[in-house]
């Protein structure tokens, strides 16, 4: 009991000495940090959203838009492939409750033909788990004379993967631009996205960033119709739509159907301002293929009004008052120089595959962030002197070793939480004092059966031993009971829920070190130096 | 030297388990209550489980005017919305019912800062949509019911199966009578709520092993007394550790109670209840049932001898 070897004091020791070091620069303001040398320990413990304010917003892409779209590629290919083999058909309809397309071949002797061709429009997808052949996207069946093209569950899914891997990098790109710092953006289960942006204040416009779809369309107006009548009548004429401005109240528009040109041949937009009448505008450069087709189309149509278009709503309809052949335009909308700003960085972004709806938002404002840190800090240092008192109080010297342990305990979670580069949030600080508890528990086992073994008459050195590796036992097993809770607490949480779950696991696992071996360590040299007689128990 | 003080005399002999006849009607009390409250009553439920939208705000002016935030906001058409103080007088807190859809939900705040202009700053926008909110009530569920199960089985593999359903029909015992504190109380009952009820059941677990601890030891060691005796002793010389260690907790929790801000407020009430009512059903519930699930002797009495007590957990097992 009183001698442990010299390697195991110097890996107490080392292991105590890194809690303290790598706990220290969260006593140092950020700022002051800097200015210190590279190899001295900078890394602070991330704070929660609900400690620094921010915003978490969680989206749902929207898989019956993902389906439709696909079912109308597969329609489009459907009509390609038999029309270039010169198959007849009928009945090209799409089914999107059965997520599937079918069609009747019009010659019964076509029917294999067209079978075998339209099989080729099915695409294996490869994400099983060895990354090889899983299953088609498509499954092609036919029955008489008609044939039916269903969408698999297996091409569903590599669907949203993707659909959600671009519409990640499509939102990086458009929270980058909003200037804030280390956005965390990521994918949630099967159709999610977890967006948490820390320090934001104006969340309405971020949402507004983030959620708009940002498809852009150039479209003509259809001069043939007067727009007023149609939004009377609603009979709009074939071949065009109708289309309203965001303008209070709306103002209707008939355009062609046919996009001249869309946000996919954009290559860069700027927000700049019109060089005559000094108002923000929006200016923005096609590619090569782009220009080409916006000049054609503008060649044919000078003098006549085209439409801006963006999610389906018409942002401007100038007249084109000559070809334009260079690529480049300016669009104008009576924006304000924020309008203009975030509508450049949603074109340039990219249009999200499909339509995202915030289903949970939790938003922070930085000074109930800043109040919340205040409450928690105090609450928890009166936590601690409250604990610390009473444990002198009830057990003396001993309690003495105990609270030194618990100041290691302490250092080691904030170290443990700072090198991991975990969060911590409000309940994660509730769970640091929670340890505290706990922590001394182990403690008050030890020292009552230290007790124990000296009513029964042990000798000094005697007690302690058996004191210790008595309760040892009952202390593994209560710490192992709460951990089993706290881990499903991990499992199921999130946010600030899961920091506590975090900081109560560390705080755990470090207290069976310091209540146990660190102050083991503190009662033996104190044996060894004092060689008490009884113990001041 | 300072000894430090014996709050509890080590030769203190309360016989508890012989006071069963009266604790088994509290602890009924305890459990059944609870569940008529929540009936009756019903819980205050938080927009977690059920959907809506909260908006926590501070008014320039000060206190707030309540009355016409009401007024403002009652007339948008957005269902059954809740006004009231939170924590400041110049603190609101704003509850708005689930809307049909996500969209809707959406719109409705932004419908709600429209009314309210730059009357207020926003300090806090939580909006649960019904996906979530029912994900959620799921989710808390099993997670309680699988912490439970985890103990149990652990709690068995340690020690004997009348251990194990001791622990859970005491940790059925904490979780009803703390949920019956928060439809008394009505606090809200959130995902935190879930958390404190976790964190409940993982330390009043903790104290129950501690006892078991020592009615296995007991059980080696006495061999012949009877097993009202000595659960009673066993109770009697873990005692001074129980109060202690909850005394410990306690000091650790109350200080959230005061200065911990509204934000945590509930999670501490709920907290600090447990803690006591973990006390009070580790010597009054998991220690009694011994008694009506007939504590196999024959388990203990195997290889070990009490002197070799390190074993233990060998034996056992």
């Amino acid at each position: 009991m009183l001698h442990f070897q010299k390697w195991k004091v110097i890996l107490v020791g080392a292991i105590v000495f890194a809690g303290f070091i790598f706990a220290a620069p969260n006593l140092i303001p950020s700022s002051a940090l800097q200015g210190l040398p590279s190899w001295v320990p900078q890394k602070q413990v991330n704070l929660g959203l609900d400690l620094q304010g921010g915003a978490h917003l969680l989206y749902r892409i929207d898989e019956a838009e993902l389906v439709d779209d696909w079912l109308g590629t597969i329609r489009g290919d459907i009509r390609e492939t038999l029309r270039s083999n010169r198959i007849g058909y009928v009945d090209l309809n799409k089914n999107t409750t059965a997520r599937a397309v079918s069609v009747r071949i019009r010659k019964p002797e076509d029917v294999d033909k067209a079978f075998t061709d339209l099989k080729k429009i099915a695409a294996p997808v490869g994400n099983d788990v060895f990354g090889g052949f899983a299953g088609n996207d498509i499954e092609v069946t036919k029955s008489g004379d008609k044939i039916t093209l269903t969408a698999t569950e297996l091409g569903l899914n590599d669907r949203i993967s993707s659909a959600i891997q671009a519409s990640i990098e499509t939102i990086r790109r458009r929270v980058d631009a909003f200037g804030t710092t280390e956005p965390s953006i990521q994918r949630e289960g099967r159709d999610r996205i977890l967006v948490q942006v820390p320090g934001v204040s104006d969340v309405q416009r971020l949402k507004g960033l983030i959620g708009e779809t940002g498809k852009l369309e150039f479209k003509l107006v259809d001069a043939s119709a007067n727009a007023g009548e149609v939004a009377l009548s609603k009979k709009v004429p074939p071949g065009s739509e109708l289309l309203y401005s965001e303008d209070e109240p709306p103002v209707p528009y008939v355009l062609k159907d046919r996009v001249m040109v869309s946000g996919e041949n954009l290559v860069d937009s700027q927000p700049g301002f019109d060089s005559r009448t000094g108002e923000p505008v929006v200016n923005f450069r096609f590619d090569a293929a782009g220009a080409k087709r916006f000049g054609r189309a503008t060649q044919d149509n000078v003098g006549l009004p085209f439409a801006i278009v963006l999610d389906n709503k018409v942002i401007s309809a100038p007249v084109i008052r000559e070809p334009i052949l260079g690529g480049t335009g300016q669009i104008s909308g009576n924006f304000s120089v924020q309008e203009a700003n975030d509508l450049s960085v949603l074109l340039r972004s990219g249009a999200l595959p499909a339509k995202l709806s915030v289903i949970e938002e939790r938003t922070v404002g930085a000074s109930l962030g800043a109040d919340s840190i205040e409450s928690g800090k105090k609450a928890a240092i009166f936590g601690m002197i409250l604990v610390v008192a009473f444990m002198f109080v009830a057990y003396g010297l001993f309690g003495a070793f105990a609270n030194m342990a618990l100041l290691v305990n302490v250092a080691l979670i904030f170290a443990v939480l700072s090198l991991m580069g975990a969060t911590l949030t409000l309940p994660g600080i509730a769970g640091i004092v929670l340890v505290i508890g706990i922590a001394v528990d182990a403690n008050v086992l030890i020292n009552e059966r230290i007790r124990e073994e000296m009513r029964s008459g042990k000798s000094p050195i005697a007690a302690v031993d058996s004191g210790y590796s008595r309760a040892l036992v009952t202390i593994i097993d209560s710490n192992v009971t709460t951990l089993i809770a706290v881990l499903v607490l991990f499992w199921l949480g999130s946010g600030p829920v899961r920091g506590f779950a975090v900081t109560l696991t560390i705080g755990i696992l470090a207290s069976m070190f310091t209540a146990v071996t660190v102050t083991r360590m503190l009662v033996a040299g104190w044996l060894r130096w004092k060689r008490p007689k009884e113990l001041p128990l | 030297m300072f000894r430090g003080i014996t709050f509890i005399p080590p030769d203190t002999k309360i016989d508890f388990v012989g006071q069963r006849a009266i604790t088994w009607f509290v602890s009924a009390f305890l459990t059944v209550v609870p569940l008529v409250l929540v009936a009756t009553v019903g819980l205050n439920m938080g927009i977690d489980f059920q959907g809506g939208t909260l908006i926590e705000v501070k008014t320039k002016e000060n206190p707030a005017q309540l009355a016409d935030i009401r007024g403002k906001i009652s007339g948008l058409g957005l269902g059954e919305v809740q006004i009231q103080e939170f924590g400041a007088p110049d603190e609101v807190l704003i509850r708005i019912a689930s809307q049909p859809t996500e969209e809707e939900q959406q719109a409705s705040i932004a419908k709600v800062k429209e009314a309210l202009g730059d009357s207020v700053t926003y300090r806090r926008t939580e909006i649960v949509g019904p996906t979530i909110s029912s994900e959620l009530i799921a989710g808390g569920t099993l997670a309680v019911v699988v912490a439970m199960i985890g103990i149990m089985i652990y709690v068995w593999f340690r020690f004997e199966w009348q251990f194990a359903v001791a622990a859970i029909a005491s940790l059925v015992h904490d979780v009803t009578a703390t949920i019956g504190l928060y439809a008394l109380l009505q606090l809200e009952f959130n995902v935190s709520s879930i958390a404190a009820i976790l964190t409940i059941i993982g330390y009043s677990l903790n104290d129950k092993v501690v006892i078991f601890d020592r009615i296995r030891e007991n059980l080696r060691k006495y061999k012949r007394m009877p097993l009202v005796e000595l659960l009673d002793r066993s109770i009697n010389e873990m005692l001074s550790r129980a109060v202690l260690t909850h005394v410990t907790t306690l000091l650790a929790m109350l200080p959230f109670l005061f200065f911990g801000g509204e934000a945590i407020y509930g999670f501490a009430v709920a907290m600090c209840f447990g803690i006591v009512v973990g006390a009070y059903s580790s010597i009054f519930v998991a220690s009694p049932m011994q008694l009506i699930l007939g504590v196999q002797r024959e388990a203990f009495s195997g290889s070990t001898s009490p002197a070799k007590g390190k074993s233990e957990a060998a034996a056992s097992a």
